[in-house]
């Protein structure tokens, strides 16, 4: 195996490459889609109940996965040839489906607090006037903010990727490519952002988990928690980490008397998001995804 | 027995091998930068592999021993010393209650390592007592010690007079040579561009810290494309995808930056390779100024470089055992 092998194609063998002597990338797809982030999940899951001695992490990302590793107990050939079988165990299964849940994550945006720090750092902005809502909105030849926020909170979204900082989901919309979002990030990125920021950069949405830096554009915030390493939250009473790879996100909108509503329920401790189990077919998501994403808002709200 | 922080020197924190399997939330391994160091220091008081010691780059702090204890200190050369009496380095030495522990300036490398026999006593999180600032957790309130801050150390049983060989001791150069396999990402260059990487001497800049080390010197050029879907415009971008420890990325092509151990997880910038595992210590032994290449190596040469790490620390636990 080579990082050069096959440089020229791109979409229908995964790249295979050593990242030194302790990490295997594997590069599904150059592109991000909703099949090579599925792929993704599918050939982590198969690993991950393989158990192998040797593994010390498995990282799935949006279109590629990365596998951490000890050579001293695992050879990187068994590893590579462990995944190669894995990889075609998923390519070969008639149909895939990925256990899962859906989370409502309410949002309030337009919130002062994500305006007053774009407002902060228009120098790095591509649009020096304005919010970053209204960019968005204007880059994806949308009438008006509210259609934006309308679209953006309507289909649900895949967890596609955590991480970056400890917790923070990247998400991909469960809609047909001519409809996704996509808002470019920030010329240089920013050196602060509010923690619970709903961002946004190329068509990825993202939750910041704590207070930094960050390039993505900001639509609003999330009352609710998804990194609590104190484990207050109901929600963390087993992890410290919120959101895992395959989550379904719905954003739902909410004022600012919710949001202060909810933030009371976080003081007590007492915050949950609402979430439902789900199991996920991309075969039936393909054939109608409107109609799907109608079934896993009944799901989520059905008690 | 504590130890209380009377000055906190430079980004102190208290790590200790690290914290294995939550990469894929985005939690990295954190623990010492340079193991190497941590581990001969913690061999040399006695302690288990797996004691927390307490890192600090460039400055030393001061600390003050509430019982007697023994304590080593190794990486970077700093002048140690104790109720203002020189200490050797590489080398165990007692304390008595009360006695102030105190450095000096850096004469090379970057970052010390302080082992009190028994360790630092800090709450183990996921499994480690290393500091992971970015995330808020670990270590001591999950940030680098202050001023005031008291750390308990745990039941020792190391003694005074434990010596590193000179020869096992790291080399701390000013002009460095990482083996890098190169791969990832790297077809993304230009041959231009990748010649630019390896025959290029980078210099490490300021931006050096837990979570990554950057240089300057160069540029690298990218292959012209389409960018696909998801993967931002620049050039340099991908589709936000996982990083390796190690691994070297070159956002816009200016600055490689090298991932350490408190790496972000993951990002959209094209990774052109890794540094291998056993010169991740040498990148932590690296101060602004420090004059660096990458040496391209095959994995099965990055796998004889970390058995000759390996070989290394045996002869390590043979000198002190």
């Amino acid at each position: 195996m080579s990082s050069s092998t096959d440089a020229s194609s791109t979409s229908t063998a995964s790249r295979y490459s050593w990242g030194g002597d302790e990490h295997l990338v594997v590069q599904v797809s150059e592109e991000m889609s909703l099949e090579a982030n599925f792929s993704v999940m599918a050939v982590t899951d198969v690993l991950r109940q393989r158990h192998l001695d040797g593994v010390m992490d498995i990282c799935p990302a949006n279109a590629s996965f990365l596998i951490r590793f000890d050579p001293d107990v695992l050879a990187p050939a068994d590893l590579e040839a462990a995944v190669r079988a894995a990889e075609a165990e998923v390519a070969h299964a008639p149909s895939l489906t990925l256990e899962t849940r859906v989370v409502e994550v309410p949002v309030w945006y337009a919130d002062p607090y994500t305006t007053e720090t774009g407002a902060r750092f228009r120098d790095r902005h591509q649009r020096p006037e304005g919010t970053d809502l209204e960019f968005a909105a204007a880059e994806n030849a949308l009438s008006s903010v509210q259609e934006f926020i309308d679209r953006h909170s309507g289909a649900p979204w895949i967890t596609s990727m955590v991480g970056f900082v400890a917790g923070l989901p990247f998400m991909f919309q469960m809609v047909p490519r001519e409809r996704q979002l996509e808002v470019p990030k920030y010329l240089r990125p920013r050196t602060d952002t509010p923690p619970l920021t709903v961002g946004h950069g190329g068509c990825f949405a993202c939750i910041y988990s704590v207070r930094g830096a960050g390039g993505y554009q900001m639509f609003g915030v999330t009352p609710g928690p998804i990194f609590d390493p104190a484990q207050m939250q109901p929600d963390f009473a087993d992890f410290m980490v919120f959101f895992r790879p395959g989550d379904i996100v719905k954003f739902r909108p909410i004022d600012e008397t919710e949001y202060r509503r909810i933030r009371d329920e976080v003081s007590a401790g007492r915050f949950r998001f609402r979430q439902r189990p789900f199991r996920f077919s991309l075969d039936e998501f393909h054939a109608d995804p409107d109609a799907y994403n109608r079934t896993v808002l009944e799901v989520l709200n059905g008690d | 027995m504590a130890i209380e922080i009377v000055a906190p020197g430079l980004g102190c924190t208290v790590q200790d091998q690290g914290r294995l399997g939550h990469y894929d939330v985005g939690i990295p391994p954190s623990g010492a930068l340079d193991l190497f160091s941590a581990l001969a220091a913690n061999l040399l008081v006695g302690n288990d592999d797996g004691a927390a010691v307490l890192e600090a780059a460039y400055m030393g702090p001061q600390l003050r021993f509430t019982a007697p204890a023994v304590v080593a200190v190794t990486g970077a050369t700093m002048p140690v010393t104790v109720g203002g009496q020189a200490r050797p380095q590489w080398e165990s030495f007692d304390v008595a209650a009360g006695d102030l522990l105190e450095f000096g300036f850096l004469q090379q490398g970057a970052r010390i390592y302080i082992a009190v026999a028994g360790g630092i006593d800090v709450p183990a999180v996921l499994g480690s007592r290393s500091t992971y600032a970015l995330g808020g957790f670990g270590g001591f309130a999950g940030r680098p010690v202050q001023a005031g801050d008291v750390l308990e150390v745990g039941e020792g049983t190391g003694r005074a007079g434990l010596r590193v060989p000179g020869h096992l001791r790291p080399a701390l150069e000013r002009e460095q040579e990482l083996r890098t396999v190169l791969g990832l990402y790297d077809y993304r260059l230009t041959d231009r561009g990748l010649a630019a990487l390896l025959e290029t001497t980078w210099t490490l800049t300021p931006v050096a810290d837990r979570i990554g080390f950057r240089y300057s010197g160069g540029e690298l050029e990218w292959r012209p494309r389409d960018q696909p879907f998801g993967a931002g415009s620049d050039p340099s971008n991908i589709v936000d995808a996982g990083y390796p420890l190690g691994s070297i990325q070159v956002p816009g092509g200016v600055e490689p930056i090298i991932l350490h151990r408190d790496a972000v997880s993951g990002g959209g910038y094209a990774m052109v390779g890794t540094v291998v595992s056993a010169d991740l210590d040498t990148v932590a032994q690296s101060s602004p100024g420090t004059r660096t290449r990458f040496r391209p190596v095959s994995l099965a040469e990055a796998l004889e470089a970390r058995a000759d790490r390996r070989r290394r620390v045996e002869e390590l636990r043979a000198a002190l055992g």
